[in-house]
């Protein structure tokens, strides 16, 4: 069975279809890339499977559950994560804390517990912050344990996002860009950070540029033009296919 | 242990100066003084979790203290009940009111918020002020002595030991808080909305408690004040007192709480000290309102901490 | 009952009036550095205190009019070059609190200058209501309104059909953009502070036999004037200024039929209600978070 069905989708904002009649699925377990050129609707789509926008018509399906137009707070309950492009990290808080909010949906939050600090909660926030300490390791983060956000790199930040996402345990997590922006090391690592992810088993959708990644690390691909669907397949079979180089290429020559 | 310490150093600093500072009293007046500043700052500490660190305005929090005021000195008075029942009922009263009225108007944003909680104040206080049979109307009140255990409160001296250690108690509930997983909820819905959203937090949700908790701390300080002042007038409540308190928890440095009993302290204090220049008091007050917001947008105690914090690093 | 309704409506529209001009100068302002200035009250205090001074001294009424909005709006560049222009990037409570620290400021320098007595000035046109349909009207009532939907039409003309006005849109839509342009936006907020200024002052001087002037009057109008703009929607001049209306008829209506000690109380619940009906007011857009 299918994580992520998506059927039919449409979004217009103002008369203006970003996404058109769109329809995928995802199989569970694989990494998924979706890759277009600027303006071909990736991160609306995004935004539309984590229910930050709400679609104008058609299907999107997560663990057989209709999620069209359900709020992201609840999506995050079912097991769906994400990171953003432009980044929305809490600045006002320190490395670790951003990781430690990403944990919130496993953590106890009994205003009594948190008013008094009993115990209970207090031996959880140690745990939980030794835990979060970890992903960051995990994400190669191990020089900020004790950093603020406000004074961490842009590269930094997106793997801090991604630690975030994973400390919400999540069974799907979708990758807005998480390479823009980076140096060819920084790279290398986001890349190994994601074919770890996978290997643990939760599932990864990721829109990106950098076709050397997604070309090297993904299962399955999706081509986006103009928000309609251009072509679908593994590396192999998108590399070799007219439709995408006539679209990568077309307009060059 | 250590942890303790180290998450409370603010609260010990605060205990040390509660207990040093009767050395320096002279009379019943500064007793006053520092009571009703000691009564602001428990209301600026609950104030501050909402517009500090959950980045929501009120310009209307004087109202929950006022209607907490009120309960205390109708219920009381005209029914005769014993004065922690009256504060805990005010302090239940106003946290299903701010309840009620929160789940609409967090909804909005920036200043229409602004201008929401405004409305609801103005609102309280006109209907407090106009129900003169239940209040008093314009000339007030005034609530029976308060009494814990048999014993009540009569000198300004057993007052002072009262607020200081009720206003110990709000900072510690307001520490624990910040840093469980509901603070850093709070924190996070103010830093990035739509990334503490997709994580799994219900914004909506956390914003409406966190205006409840904050409207419950007013109460609270309001019921006390209603035991401690001759009479409770509606200018207790008025647009004027809840810009007021704003002023108090952004002058001492929003998301810090110990800068919002900075903030209350120099607040309630300064016009005393002005008092003999009465006439360029409000151009003062004026000038140093805008000055610290120019010269130190952070506020007072965030500001200092971290020049201390750059003196001490190499 | 006919004949009150109309008198309602006349009382409401003369406070709108003023309300409408206050919620303006808040628009403008608001629309030029997206501050909610709220010392814009105090601009009527000093608009018509100022007046009540000069002829006062001895100055004919026109004169003593042209000196104390010019004053006024001295007294508003100043606000945006000392107070607003240094804290541009501030957050926007710490600019709330800016603006409300300068009302505080203002207040107490007009009374330390014109005392804390009320003051009035002069009838305009006499003192002989007018009859229209059975209700009265004070001559000065229709000053008030016909200056202020001249006040309105000047500014609607100046930011439709003029390059500064223009100027000052493109500066609110997108101020990097407006300074690529070669707009100079310090010069953008300078000139919102002075129009607002000129708004208030006028608005409280035509105002000011009917209501009188005291140091403390601004407080209450500034509010309203809020109101009426974010009942309109913040930062929509055509809002602002039906805001302001709607207002003024409300709390007259409210006042006449309901109950003057809740006449206020009404209004803001109206607009309670229509903010959570409509988060960005009457008037105002949506907004989508970019993400």
């Amino acid at each position: 069975m299918s994580l992520l069905k998506v059927t039919n989708l449409t979004k217009s904002f103002g008369g203006v279809s970003a996404i058109r009649d769109l329809s995928f699925t995802i199989e569970p377990g694989t990494i998924h890339s979706i890759i277009g050129p600027n303006g071909a609707g990736k991160t609306t789509l995004f935004n539309l499977i984590t229910g930050v926008y709400t679609p104008s018509s058609g299907s999107v399906r997560f663990a057989d559950r209709e999620i069209g137009g359900v709020e992201p707070h609840k999506l995050a309950a079912l097991g769906m994560n994400r990171t953003f492009q432009n980044l929305q990290i809490f600045h006002n808080m320190s490395a670790v804390e951003n990781v430690m909010v990403g944990a919130h949906l496993h953590l106890q939050k009994g205003l009594l517990h948190s008013l008094l600090r009993l115990p209970s909660l207090a031996r959880s926030e140690v745990e939980t912050r030794k835990h979060c300490w970890e992903l960051m390791d995990f994400v190669g983060l191990s020089q900020y344990r004790d950093a603020e956000a406000s004074a961490m790199s842009y590269g930094a930040l997106k793997r801090l996002e991604i630690a975030r996402a994973l400390a919400a345990k999540p069974k799907l997590l979708l990758l807005d860009e998480p390479a823009a922006g980076l140096n060819d090391t920084e790279t290398r690592e986001v890349d190994e950070v994601i074919k770890r992810i996978a290997a643990q088993g939760i599932t990864v959708v990721l829109v990106e540029h950098d076709m050397k990644m997604v070309m090297g690390i993904s299962d399955h691909i999706l081509v986006l033009d103009y928000g309609a669907k251009l072509a679908e397949g593994t590396p192999a079979e998108i590399r070799s296919n007219p439709d995408v180089i006539a679209a990568y290429l077309g307009n060059v020559g | 242990m250590s942890a303790f310490l180290q998450r409370h150093r603010g609260l010990l600093i605060l205990a040390a100066c509660i207990a040093l500072l009767p050395l320096g009293v002279r009379n019943d007046y500064h007793y006053d003084v520092l009571i009703n500043a000691g009564l602001n700052a428990i209301v600026v500490v609950g104030l501050n979790l909402l517009i500090g660190y959950a980045g929501q305005i009120s310009l209307g929090h004087a109202a929950f203290f006022g209607l907490g005021a009120y309960a205390s000195a109708i219920l009381t008075t005209t029914y005769g009940w014993h004065s922690l029942t009256a504060m805990g009922a005010g302090m239940a009263g106003v946290g299903v009111l701010a309840y009620v009225v929160a789940r609409p108007i967090l909804r909005l944003k920036g200043h229409y918020l602004a201008m929401a909680t405004l409305g609801i104040g103005v609102i309280i206080s006109i209907v407090l002020n106009t129900e003169a049979q239940i209040t008093g109307g314009p000339d007030g009140m005034s609530a029976e002595p308060f009494s814990v255990f048999g014993f009540a409160f009569q000198t300004e001296k057993s007052w002072y030991w009262l607020v200081g250690g009720c206003l110990l108690a709000s900072v510690w509930l307001a520490t624990n808080l910040i840093n469980s997983p509901i603070g850093r909820a709070l924190r996070a819905l103010h830093g990035a909305e739509v990334g503490a959203r997709v994580v799994g937090i219900d914004t909506t949700h956390y914003k409406v408690l966190i205006f409840v908790i904050s409207a419950m701390f007013a109460s609270f300080a309001g019921s006390l004040f209603a035991h401690h002042t001759p009479t409770v007038t509606p200018s207790i409540l008025g647009f004027i007192k809840s810009v007021e308190f704003v002023v108090m928890a952004v002058f001492g440095g929003m998301a810090s709480v110990m800068g919002s009993v900075v903030g209350a302290f120099i607040m309630t204090l300064l016009p005393n000290v002005l008092a003999s220049i009465e006439d360029f008091e409000p151009i003062i007050l004026g000038a140093i309102m805008m000055g610290t917001m120019i010269f130190m947008p952070k506020g007072l105690v965030p500001t200092i901490a971290k020049k201390l914090r750059r003196k001490e690093a190499p | 009952m006919l004949e009150s309704s109309i008198q309602f409506i006349l009382a409401g529209l003369t406070s709108g009036a003023i309300y409408a001009l206050v919620g303006l100068g808040f628009t403008i302002i608001y629309n030029a550095s997206h501050v909610i200035n709220f010392a814009q009250g105090e601009f009527i205090v000093i608009g018509g205190m100022s007046t009540v001074a000069l002829m006062a001294a001895g100055l004919p009424l026109p004169v003593a009019i042209m000196l104390a909005t010019l004053v006024t709006m001295a007294v508003g560049m100043a606000l945006a070059k000392f107070a607003i222009q240094p804290a541009r990037d501030a957050d926007v409570v710490a600019l709330i609190i800016i603006t409300i620290g300068a009302s505080i400021f203002l207040r107490g320098i007009v009374q330390l200058v014109f005392g804390k007595d009320i003051h009035s000035l002069p009838h305009f046109s006499g003192e002989t209501p007018l009859n229209l349909m059975g209700a009265t009207l004070m001559p000065q009532s229709l000053w008030v309104m016909g200056v202020a939907a001249a006040l309105i039409l000047v500014m609607a003309w100046f930011f439709n059909a003029t390059l500064a006005g223009k100027a000052m849109l493109a500066t609110a839509y997108n101020a990097l953009a407006a300074r690529l342009m070669g707009v100079d936006t310090k010069w953008v907020l300078l000139s919102a502070f002075a129009l607002s200024a000129l708004l208030g002052a006028v608005g409280g001087i035509v105002v000011t036999p009917i209501t009188f002037v005291s140091y403390e009057s601004g407080i209450m109008l500034g509010l309203k004037g809020f109101s009426a703009a974010v009942l309109g929607g913040l930062g929509n001049g055509v809002g602002a200024v039906a805001g302001g209306l709607i207002l003024g008829i409300v709390e007259s209506m409210s006042a006449g039929y309901i109950s003057s000690a809740y006449k206020d109380a009404i209004a803001f619940v109206i607009i309670l209600v229509v903010l959570v009906a409509r988060p960005n007011g009457l008037f105002g857009k949506k907004g989508i978070d970019r993400v």
